[in-house]
Order: structure tokens, then C-alpha cells, then sequence
């Protein structure tokens, strides 16, 4: 038998988990009911504006595929090396490992803006105009010393590496310590210990850290604003220090800067939808990662 | 530390000259993997370095503090606090920003944490672990929705909606900016909250309910207590998210440059500041400084907050007696 308090308690606290709940179904209901319809006009239509808006989508969608797998390479094995580092090798409670997980936390707290602006202060103009200077003193303008897609996917790295760092430890310490045991009885030195016993046992969890990283980096916008976003770009980025468009910022442009609010909302819902696709798509398959692997434990 | 297990292996198994070179090679991997360890180190240096590389220049003057007086008081004939950075005589008084970031942020935190918290305490202490199970990451899958697209869908569609509703000047205006920001800070609060509730051993309920204590007077008043060291590292988590979050309040407060702190009229936070105005100023020049050194006073607030609501939370959990591990 419920009291009434108890079931004033389970009323008020269901509500507040309906009311999120229901943010999320109408998040994804709205961005379906006005993106989805796009796509027929997109696929079908011709006249020069639809081609110039099928060839924007492409390009930020390509742009926004680019700079996020780029981040991805630079960070995972950062990531990983720092992790395995962490849990296999450091002394605990060393004052290099207490430095290391200090720096993670207080990285994981940097506003993202902030990172936008380090990016600039630091890949943009300190290591690409340092590059320019030493190699490419000969050109007027600089080649590496200016946003490209390059430092937008270093910026995001650092931006992520807080993510990969922890979720890899969380994988590696659940390693089960006789499996490190049995390695080392069977002859394996400590490394090859680690990446024939250790890693492949904690691979789901490794491989989670990774696709939330990427699913982080992707709807990320704020920080590669001034590191190498573009609004418009003539031809895909096919070099380093190319500049890219990027689905999230597409679609701020077009939610605060539109010409024609009537004519580009539908672009803009469907932008918003691909964008959301990736990202929720890539949280949906951690989470399923991190379910399986914790109901195996 | 070898066994001696180990070693008589590896006599049987090899030369041990190799052996040894392997170690050597494994010693060169283990130190370059400290290096790259390191790198976490170097990256939080170089974070708060490079902002203050383009930021202070503006305090290294014969009157630094004049410098200072002048972002902070009222400066002109016409007094009052603005912030407008263009113009005849720009005006660069970040007081406006700052008031600005606190109004949305406290707004986003009134709405977000306590919906946070009470669904937290639906999910850990009023169903069944198989519905936790679909419940909790279904609400944390809100956290993966990119703040550009949750700013978008305030300013397209919920804003002139509550604009018509509640007959308001400004469509954009500082209840939009924390009603989005707020779907933003919830997830995360909810996730961090939960594990806090979850982490109460069972006994401790049980013990309550054999008192003859309701569910809900032991949800209130045991359980919310003995995870309170979580919640406010759950909170704390919060309000840096919410302070620290761009895209919503850059789309959605009004950008309003004035200190207001009306909910119903427009604000203009740090972040939305930044964001709006680094691209379009002339890299040296007195306006990209103050804009580095708003990014340096926002990340310094931020993670300072961070250590002390951890300092909080490890007080209140030693004081518990540690039957709460955070």
C-alpha cells in the first residue's frame, strides 16, 4: 500500500522524468516534421539555389565527417597511451598521477569557447604562423598560419581527450588483475601483457570512450568557430589547411543570419536533423557498448 | 620485478640476450608513454598561457589598475555601465557580460537542477533496476544533442510561441536563453545525481522502511542526505556547463549589451560575447584583449568552482563517516 505522501512523491518525481522524456521526443519529433520534407525539394528540385543548397549540405556534411574523424585519430591514441600509462604503469597516488588526473578535471572543465580561443591563440598563431615563418617566409599570406580544418580537429582533440582518458581507465581498470597475473606467469613481458591480454579485454570500453568522444566532437561548435570553421567554401577541403563547413555551424547561420527566414527553414531543420543523427546515433551505440559490457562483468 | 617463474621461462624459451633487448625497447615505450602522459600537463599550461599571451599585454601598462577600473566602473561623462565595442568611442565595460552570464545561468539552474534531482530520485529510488536500465540512458541521450540544434529549435520555434503567449517585447530574451540552457545543464546534473543516489547501499533504505518510514520520507530525508556530497558535485558540474555554454545563449539571450536584469528582457553573456565579436576585431588590438581576458577570467571562474565544490563534497563525505564514496 502506497501512502499519500508516497504517492505524491512518485507523482511529482515521474513528472519531472516525463518532462524530459517528453524534451527529447519533441526535440527529435520537431527536427523530423521540419527537415524531413527538405529532402524531397533537395532530391528532386533543380533551379540554381536548390543546387547551391544541395551542394552546401554535402560539403558541410563532408567538412563536418573530415575535422570530427581527424580529431578522432589524434585523440584516441593520445587518450588510450595516457590511460594505459595511468592505470598499468604509474605509481598510484605518485605525484605525477596526481597532476595527470588534475589536469584531466580541470581540461573536462574548460568552456568550450575557451578552447575556440586557445585554438586561435595557439595552433592558428603560434604554430601555423611559426611554421609559415620558418617554411613559407616567401608568401604573403600566410598558408598555415590561419583557421583550417587541420587546427579545428587539434583544437577538438584537446577539447575530448578529458573523455577519452577517463572512459579508457574506467575500461582498464575493470580488467580483472589475474588476467594481468596469468600474462606475466606465462612468460609475456608487461607490454606485450598489455596489448595481447589487457587492451583486446578492454576493448568495448575503449572503443565507447572513442565513439563518445567522436559524438561530442561533431556537435561541437563553439570551438572551432575561430580555428577553421567556414561559412562557405567553393570546393571541399582536400588539404590540411584547407578551411571546411561544418553542419553545426551551417546551422547557426542559418537559424541568426538567413536572408530569407521562409525560404531556408526547411534547409535548416534538415541540417540540424543530419547533424543530430550523427550524434545521437554515435551516443546510442556507446550506450548500447556500455550496457553490454557492464551486464558481462 | 621479475618471478622467477618469468625468468626460467624465458631461459627455456629463448637467448636471453634478446630478452634483455626487449626490455631495454620496453623501457624507451614506457618512458615515451609517460611523455604522452604528460601531454595532459602541458595542454592545460598552454590553455591558460596562449589566452593570457593575447590577453594581458592589455594589464601590462604603466597603470594596470586604472586598466582594470576602466573594464569594471563606469567610465565617461554619461557614466553607466556598456558594453559596445564599436563605435566613435568604444565602450568596453564588461560588467554587463558578467551580469548577463549570471542572470541566464541562475534561470537555466532554477529550472534544470530541480527537474534534474527529482527525476534522479524517480529513476534511483522509485523503479525497478530493470527500468533503470532504459530509463536512465534515454534521458542521458538528451545530454547528445548538440547545443547549436537545442538553441536553434528555442529561437525558431518555442520563442515566438512563449513570445505571443505571455505578450513579451523581445523574442529573444534571457527566459528563452535559460529555459534551452537548461535542457543542457538537466541531463548531465541527472546522470551525476543518480549515480550519487544509487551509490547509498541498500541497507540504508532498508533499515529506514523496518523505522516505518514512507518511501518518500526516506527518499527526502536518508537517502538525499547521505548523496549529498554527489548532488553538489552534480550541481557544481551543472553550473559549469551552464556558464561555460555558447551556442544556446549566442542564438537565444538578445545579446543585449546593458547591465538589465529583468528575465523578460534580453542579456548578453561572456561566452555569446566572445563567440560574436573575435572574428570581426583586429587581433591586438584593445577589444581582442579584453575579449582573451574574458576567456581567461571564464575558464579561471569555472575551474576554481570545480575544485572548491569538490573541496564541499569531500568535506561533507569525511563528516558522513564514509558510508558515501563520491
Amino acid at each position: 500500500m502506497m501512502s499519500q505522501g508516497d504517492r505524491r512523491f512518485v507523482a511529482a518525481t515521474g513528472a519531472a522524468t516525463a518532462l524530459l522524456g517528453l524534451a527529447l521526443g519533441a526535440i527529435l519529433f520537431a527536427l523530423l516534421a521540419f527537415g524531413a520534407p527538405a529532402v524531397g525539394t533537395l532530391t528532386n528540385g533543380r533551379g540554381a539555389d536548390i543546387q547551391a543548397t544541395r551542394q552546401s549540405l554535402l560539403h558541410a556534411t563532408y567538412g563536418t565527417a573530415l575535422c570530427t574523424m581527424l580529431m578522432t585519430l589524434a585523440v584516441v591514441p593520445i587518450g588510450v597511451i595516457t590511460a594505459v600509462h595511468l592505470t598499468e604503469y604509474a605509481r598510484p597516488g605518485s605525484r605525477f598521477v596526481g597532476l595527470i588526473r588534475a589536469a584531466v578535471r580541470a581540461l573536462a572543465g574548460v568552456p568550450s569557447i575557451v578552447f575556440g580561443l586557445f585554438g586561435l591563440g595557439f595552433f592558428v598563431l603560434f604554430v601555423g604562423r611559426g611554421i609559415d615563418a620558418v617554411a613559407y617566409s616567401h608568401r604573403a599570406m600566410p598558408l598555415f598560419g590561419r583557421p583550417s580544418v587541420m587546427w579545428a580537429s587539434a583544437t577538438l582533440a584537446v577539447l575530448t581527450l578529458p573523455v577519452v582518458i577517463v572512459t579508457t581507465e574506467d575500461a582498464l581498470r575493470s580488467v580483472p588483475r589475474e588476467l594481468r597475473e596469468a600474462a606475466h606467469a606465462l612468460g609475456a613481458t608487461k607490454l606485450q601483457g598489455i596489448y595481447t591480454i589487457i587492451i583486446p579485454a578492454a576493448r568495448t570500453g575503449i572503443l565507447t570512450g572513442a565513439i563518445l568522444a567522436t559524438s561530442r566532437g561533431a556537435g561541437e561548435v563553439a570551438a572551432i568557430l575561430f580555428t577553421g570553421v567556414a561559412g562557405y567554401t567553393p570546393n571541399l577541403p582536400t588539404r590540411p589547411h584547407d578551411g571546411f563547413m561544418h553542419l553545426g555551424y551551417q546551422a547557426y547561420v542559418l537559424a541568426t543570419q538567413s536572408p530569407d527566414v521562409d525560404a531556408t527553414t526547411p534547409t535548416l531543420f534538415l541540417t540540424a536533423l543530419i547533424l543530430v543523427m550523427a550524434t545521437l546515433g554515435l551516443n546510442g551505440v556507446a550506450l548500447v557498448l556500455r550496457d553490454r559490457a557492464r551486464s558481462r562483468v | 620485478m621479475m618471478g622467477h617463474a618469468e625468468k626460467s621461462l624465458a631461459a627455456s624459451a629463448g637467448p636471453q640476450r634478446h630478452r634483455r633487448a626487449a626490455r631495454h625497447g620496453e623501457k624507451l615505450i614506457e618512458l615515451a608513454m609517460a611523455a604522452i602522459a604528460a601531454s595532459v600537463v602541458v595542454a592545460i599550461i598552454l590553455v591558460f598561457a596562449f589566452l593570457a599571451r593575447e590577453a594581458l599585454p592589455l594589464l601590462v601598462t604603466a597603470h594596470p589598475l586604472e586598466a582594470l577600473r576602466g573594464l569594471t566602473l563606469p567610465t565617461g561623462e554619461d557614466g553607466g555601465f556598456a558594453w559596445q565595442p564599436v563605435g566613435r568611442t568604444p565602450k568596453l565595460n564588461v560588467l554587463p557580460l558578467v551580469v548577463g552570464s549570471l542572470k541566464i545561468t541562475t534561470i537555466a539552474l532554477a529550472l534544470g537542477v530541480p527537474t534534474a534531482l527529482a527525476a534522479a530520485l524517480f529513476v534511483s529510488e522509485v523503479v525497478s533496476a530493470r527500468t533503470r536500465r532504459i530509463l536512465k540512458p534515454a534521458i542521458e541521450l538528451l545530454a547528445g544533442i548538440p547545443s547549436v540544434v537545442l538553441g536553434l529549435l528555442m529561437l525558431r520555434l518555442v520563442a515566438p510561441a512563449m513570445q505571443r503567449a505571455l505578450d513579451l517585447t523581445y523574442t529573444a530574451n534571457a527566459i528563452v536563453a535559460g529555459l534551452a540552457l537548461s535542457l543542457a545543464v538537466a541531463p548531465i546534473v541527472f546522470s551525476v545525481a543518480e549515480e550519487a543516489l544509487s551509490a547509498v547501499p541498500r541497507e540504508t533504505r532498508e533499515a529506514c522502511y523496518a523505522l516505518g518510514a514512507h518511501k518518500w520520507q526516506t527518499a527526502l530525508f536518508v537517502v538525499l542526505p547521505a548523496a549529498l556530497p554527489g548532488i553538489l558535485a552534480a550541481v557544481t558540474l551543472g553550473f559549469g556547463r551552464a556558464i561555460g555554454e555558447t551556442m544556446i545563449v549566442l542564438m537565444t539571450s538578445g545579446n543585449a549589451g546593458v547591465v538589465d536584469v529583468l528575465p523578460t528582457s534580453g542579456a548578453r553573456t561572456v561566452t555569446a560575447t566572445i563567440a560574436a565579436e573575435l572574428g570581426e576585431t583586429e587581433r591586438g588590438g584593445e577589444h581582442w584583449r579584453v575579449l582573451f581576458l574574458l576567456g581567461l577570467v571564464l575558464v579561471t571562474t569555472t575551474i576554481m568552482l570545480d575544485a572548491a565544490g569538490r573541496a564541499v563534497a569531500r568535506y561533507l563525505a569525511r563528516r558522513q563517516g564514509g558510508i558515501q564514496r563520491t
